[in-house]
């Protein structure tokens, strides 16, 4: 099993830096205003948002280029929450809250979702592991006669006191044999 | 000798890190099959258990003056189920109907029951002014009731009876000649 430590280790590390970056960035940087201001919000700012959320109502349209009119009122709805200082995160655990986490590009990283970020990598892994036992099979089957399963069995199948390589009259068996246990 | 072969043989062809693969190979098709039986799962019919749902409340419009319901504590009433939103053009065609049926039925174990449908809250409380509707309304949070009712659109109503089983299933806007020809049948 040391021969997945390593490819494992590089998995894990990579999927840990990849939650803690998109975790990072999900934060946003905008300070609240202060209190009974509203903040201007762009356009710009507003479909940033919106594209990480999906039109309720149309298959796998983003809202910011969904042209129903409940896209329009939940993009008025994440300009009204920017103006009142919420962040973006803010903006996303509402709508996950009030719509379910369906809604959204990227879903909450939590109960039955956090199946959504694992499984990719459980599957690499998984795949990688079989991956390898095949390659291991195959350099078995084409008799390396290094592995220890095959030696395990071969010491004790063969009595000590016959010879490791049968004789025999061609030549040419003998010669691969000979080639095959080194 | 034959039982000294076997046993080595047996045990090198036993490693935890094959059974703990196994183990989530296993595990992640069980999860492919249950995500593909929630896929195909379908509208709740006529004749069916109406499934449960967990309801909060718009200000103003409670049930029985509880901001926090559920259809179960209904159980014994006619409920008259109806999944609308403010943006949906058709439900404005039925709003007034229904409330005009509540006021109707209202003292005889009906309820009548809205649930705004991926809508905004100030949106939904505006189209339930814009219509005078008074009887119980709630969001749906999160989505569970469209979702425990597989519905494909608004408007959508689902009759059920006092035992809590649903009668009647209605895809589209209802009309008054439909739910009086239900609920007569329900509260004879």
């Amino acid at each position: 099993m040391k021969i997945f430590r390593l490819p494992i280790s590089i998995l894990m590390g990579l999927f840990l830096f990849g939650m803690a970056s998109a975790s990072v960035i999900a934060q946003g940087s905008t300070p609240p205003p202060p209190d009974g201001e509203v903040r201007e919000v762009t356009d710009n700012e507003v479909n940033s948002i919106a594209r990480e959320v999906y039109c309720p109502v149309c298959e796998s349209t983003p809202l910011d280029v969904c042209q129903t009119q409940a896209c329009a009122d939940w993009r008025d709805l994440i300009r009204t929450k920017l103006e009142n200082g919420e962040t973006r995160q803010d903006v996303y655990d509402y709508f996950a809250e009030q719509y379910g986490g369906r809604v959204l590009a990227t879903p909450p990283r939590e109960g039955l979702n956090l199946l959504l970020w694992i499984m990719p990598v459980a599957a690499v892994i998984i795949g990688g592991f079989f991956f390898s036992r095949f390659m291991k099979n195959l350099r078995m089957a084409g008799g390396d006669g290094k592995e220890d399963e095959i030696e395990t069995v071969e010491t004790a199948v063969v009595p000590p006191s016959s010879s490791p390589i049968p004789q025999s009259d061609d030549e040419y068996i003998a010669q691969v044999e000979r080639e095959l246990s080194k | 000798m034959s039982e000294e072969i076997e046993s080595t043989v047996e045990k090198k062809s036993f490693s935890w890190g094959s059974a703990a693969v196994w183990a989530a190979v296993i595990s992640l098709l069980a999860l492919l099959g249950f995500g593909l039986m929630r896929s195909t799962e379908t509208r709740p019919e006529a004749g069916e258990t109406a499934p449960n749902v967990e309801l909060k409340f718009f200000d103003g419009y409670e049930w029985e003056g509880r901001g926090v319901s559920s259809l179960e504590e209904m159980r014994g009433n006619v409920v008259i189920l109806n999944f609308w939103s403010s943006w949906c053009v058709e439900c404005r065609v039925e709003a007034k109907e229904l409330e005009m049926n509540w006021k109707l039925h209202e003292d005889d174990g009906v309820i009548y029951l809205g649930i705004a449908h991926v809508d905004v809250e100030p949106k939904s409380i505006g189209y339930l002014e814009e219509f005078g509707i008074t009887y119980p309304n709630a969001p749906d949070l999160g989505g569970t009731a469209a979702e425990k009712y597989n519905i494909t659109g608004v408007p959508e109503t689902f009759i059920i009876d006092q035992e809590g089983t649903i009668v009647h299933v209605q895809l589209g806007p209802i009309s008054t000649r439909q739910l009086e020809a239900v609920i007569q049948s329900l509260i004879k």
